[in-house]
């Protein structure tokens, strides 16, 4: 027990500022007003769904946790059902075998609810495209609210399409 | 036994690796299988191929002692069949299940059930066929509707069991699948995976591209192990193209796969920590590994390093100051990381969650195939890097990590050894080198050529198949991911433990859903 303290102790808080939200990354018009988008600020629930993607963009959604980032320190966190979710978090070109599955999600996920798509493939389909496997872009499967390119994005950029999202006001 | 003892006609294919190649008939192919298997050979992959005049083909990625035999089993008819390799080679099963869904090849009297195939398509479509268009915009009639997966799992019986249904929408943060446990109170009886959700027609898609883009793809296959597969795939490529990359390209190539290992091992360290609630060891792994990426974001440009492992070599050079920096920061890990080894193994509420559980004994581990990272914590002391080494491992010291005990705390110390040796092996390959260009010229392979590539990546053994065909294009190119051989491990390895330790289990062995998915 000693040395956990001891390390704790040394390492000290290392986490950094958060990223300003960014009105280029909206797909959609902003639909809540801002009366209602300032009770999710400091307590927003994500369902994060892996439709299909290569695993990168989860490396970096996991990022997003580690203490630089500190993205729970927002008061932002991943919940274990869309039951419990305002915000459903969706990588991946979505493939035809998860389709039914994100779309059960998405139902299952109480209004209002946003739907930030991360990386290349759910903006675009990305590498992977369209095809007998691939319905593509997020927002050929469900409503999409926020879009963020990379591939993978950046932990600060993934935040930041979060942040877009809910126009967390005046932090 | 030399690899031509076992097959007639058997004939070396130009590469980096040790390959042979051979044409088989039906005889041969299950003899030669039965062959590897007494001689304590593996199975590495099995594929199928279209042949369009010629039929169809079946193949076979065979791991001897002094490398791999690539035979291939030529099928004719309407309805092809080849015999059954999954009594011999277990981890054939699924891989055969596979490439019926995908090309319509049968392999006779196995297990038929389907395995990639859910709702996407219909049975009797087989869009690995040449004749099937993937590109569902132009041609509506090749996107089907989707229906729900109807898939016939196997129900236990008795007093007591019920099931417990499991995704493919995880609890955590990560990629789809199913599990189906059947239960007796809190114990595990039986565990049935299915996969397939994240199927999106990588091996399709390849096909669409040329041989010099194709890289890309590959690094695509299974995010975390981009270096290791954008490797195997230039490998296959330059095997097929007659070219070998300049050596300080083949040096960097390997810093980079030994950065993906520290990197990922670095992050499965933390989770298993937090999995049997240390979240201390979350916090403190998570920061040395974006630490990590950091590092390598500023010196190569990217923090996974994707697109850097092109054909011809590498596309990031590492500069004298850069070379300091990484060998600065390998100091101050071994530090950190020998820290956090003293903190792990001295805490015993940790330590009783991680001994003898989800074990895999070495009997089960051989007979089942167990690969790569999971395979070395269960006795197969297998590591391409030591057994195989291609340049530059040919020249540097590697220790290869291995246990007995299988359990999960044996995957939890194989992690922080491998971590340790890699370290060293990073520092190896800054001190030593070599100067020169980082790559050359990739010219487009001959129609027909083919290559094969195989790489130690952080999981276990990544391998590539290629075929080129006219112009720079690709006939077809299989990649294999290791967790093809371990997920059905898994299954076993879970039975008899209690369904909480499952989660803890499962990091153990972090495998691929994307990888086999394709």
């Amino acid at each position: 027990m000693y040395q956990i303290l001891k390390q704790i102790a040394k390492i000290g808080i290392v986490t950094e500022p958060a990223p300003e939200p960014d009105a280029s990354l909206r797909v959609t018009a902003e639909r809540l007003q801002r009366a209602v988008l300032r009770r999710f600020a400091g307590a927003l629930t994500i369902r994060q769904v892996d439709a299909g993607s290569c695993n990168g963009c989860e490396l970096e959604i996991h990022a997003t946790n580690n203490p630089y980032y500190n993205l729970e320190g927002l008061g932002i966190r991943f919940v274990a059902s869309p039951r419990h979710a305002d915000m459903l978090l969706v990588t991946g070109p979505v493939s035809r075998n998860m389709e039914i599955a994100l779309r059960r999600t998405y139902d299952a996920t109480p209004e209002p609810r946003f739907v930030v798509a991360v990386g290349d493939c759910g903006c675009s389909g990305g590498i992977f495209g369209e095809s007998y496997a691939s319905c593509g872009r997020v927002s050929n499967v469900i409503p999409v609210d926020v879009a963020v390119p990379g591939c993978p994005p950046t932990p600060l950029a993934i935040m930041q399409g979060i942040l877009t999202a809910i126009e967390l006001p005046d932090r | 036994m030399k690899p031509e003892d076992l097959v007639p006609d058997l004939q070396p294919l130009p590469g980096a690796m040790p390959v042979w190649r051979a044409d088989v008939d039906s005889a041969a192919w299950r003899a030669t299988a039965q062959m590897v298997r007494e001689q304590g050979g593996r199975l590495v992959a099995l594929w199928g191929s279209d042949e369009a005049a010629e039929g169809f083909a079946v193949h076979a990625a065979l791991a001897v002692r002094d490398g791999v035999l690539w035979l291939t089993l030529p099928l004719r008819g309407r309805q092809p069949e080849y015999p059954d390799l999954s009594a011999v080679l277990p981890a054939a099963q699924r891989m055969q299940r596979a490439a019926y869904d995908l090309l319509g090849i049968r392999a006779a009297g196995a297990d038929a059930r389907k395995w990639l195939r859910h709702g996407a398509w219909p049975a009797g479509e087989f869009p690995l066929r040449k004749s099937f268009d993937a590109q569902g915009s132009t041609d509506a009639t090749r996107r089907f509707d989707t229906v729900a997966d109807d898939y016939p799992f196997v129900a236990v019986q008795g007093e007591g069991v019920h099931e417990i249904p499991v995704g493919p929408v995880h609890a955590g943060i990560i990629e789809p699948g199913h599990f189906r446990f059947s239960v007796v109170g809190e114990r595990v009886l039986r565990l049935e995976e299915r996969l397939g959700y994240v199927h999106k027609g990588i091996e399709k898609r390849f096909e669409a591209l040329g041989i010099h883009d194709g890289f890309r793809l590959a690094g695509r296959v299974s995010g975390d192990s981009t270096v290791a597969y954008a490797w195997a795939y230039a490998m296959a490529a330059e095997a097929a193209a007659g070219l070998t990359p300049p050596p300080r390209a083949l040096w960097l190539r390997a810093l980079l796969l030994e950065r993906e290992r520290v990197a990922n091992h670095l992050g499965d360290l933390g989770y298993l920590g937090n999995d049997a609630g240390l979240a201390m060891g979350l916090a403190q792994f998570s920061r040395l590994k974006e630490d990590w990426l950091r590092t390598s974001a500023a010196l190569f440009g990217h923090r996974y390093l994707m697109d850097r492992v092109i054909p011809g070599g590498v596309a990031c050079d590492l500069s004298a100051e850069g070379a300091h920096e990484i060998l600065q920061e390998l100091e101050r890990l071994r530090a950190e990381v020998a820290r956090l080894k003293t903190i792990f193994d001295e805490h015993p509420g940790l330590q009783d969650r991680l001994i003898g559980t989800g074990r895999v004994a070495p009997e089960l581990a051989d007979r089942l195939g167990l690969t790569g990272l999971a395979g070395r914590a269960s006795g197969m002391a297998w590591d391409l890097r030591v057994e195989l080494p291609c340049v530059p491992y040919d020249a540097l010291e590697v220790a290869m990590a291995t246990h007995r005990n299988g359990d999960v705390a044996a995957r939890v110390t194989l992690r922080f050894e491998e971590v340790l040796a890699s370290l060293d092996l990073c520092e190896q390959i800054v001190e030593r080198l070599p100067e020169g260009n980082v790559a050359t010229l990739f010219p487009s392979p001959r129609d027909g050529a083919s290559g094969a590539g195989w790489v130690e990546g952080w999981r276990g053994e990544v391998f590539v198949a290629l075929e080129a065909g006219a112009n720079g294009a690709l006939r077809r190119v299989h990649a294999h991911d290791p967790s093809w051989q371990n997920w059905p491990v898994l299954e076993h390895a879970v039975m008899g433990n209690i369904v909480p330790d499952f989660p803890l289990i499962n990091k153990s062995f972090n495998l691929s859903y994307s990888g086999v998915d394709l």
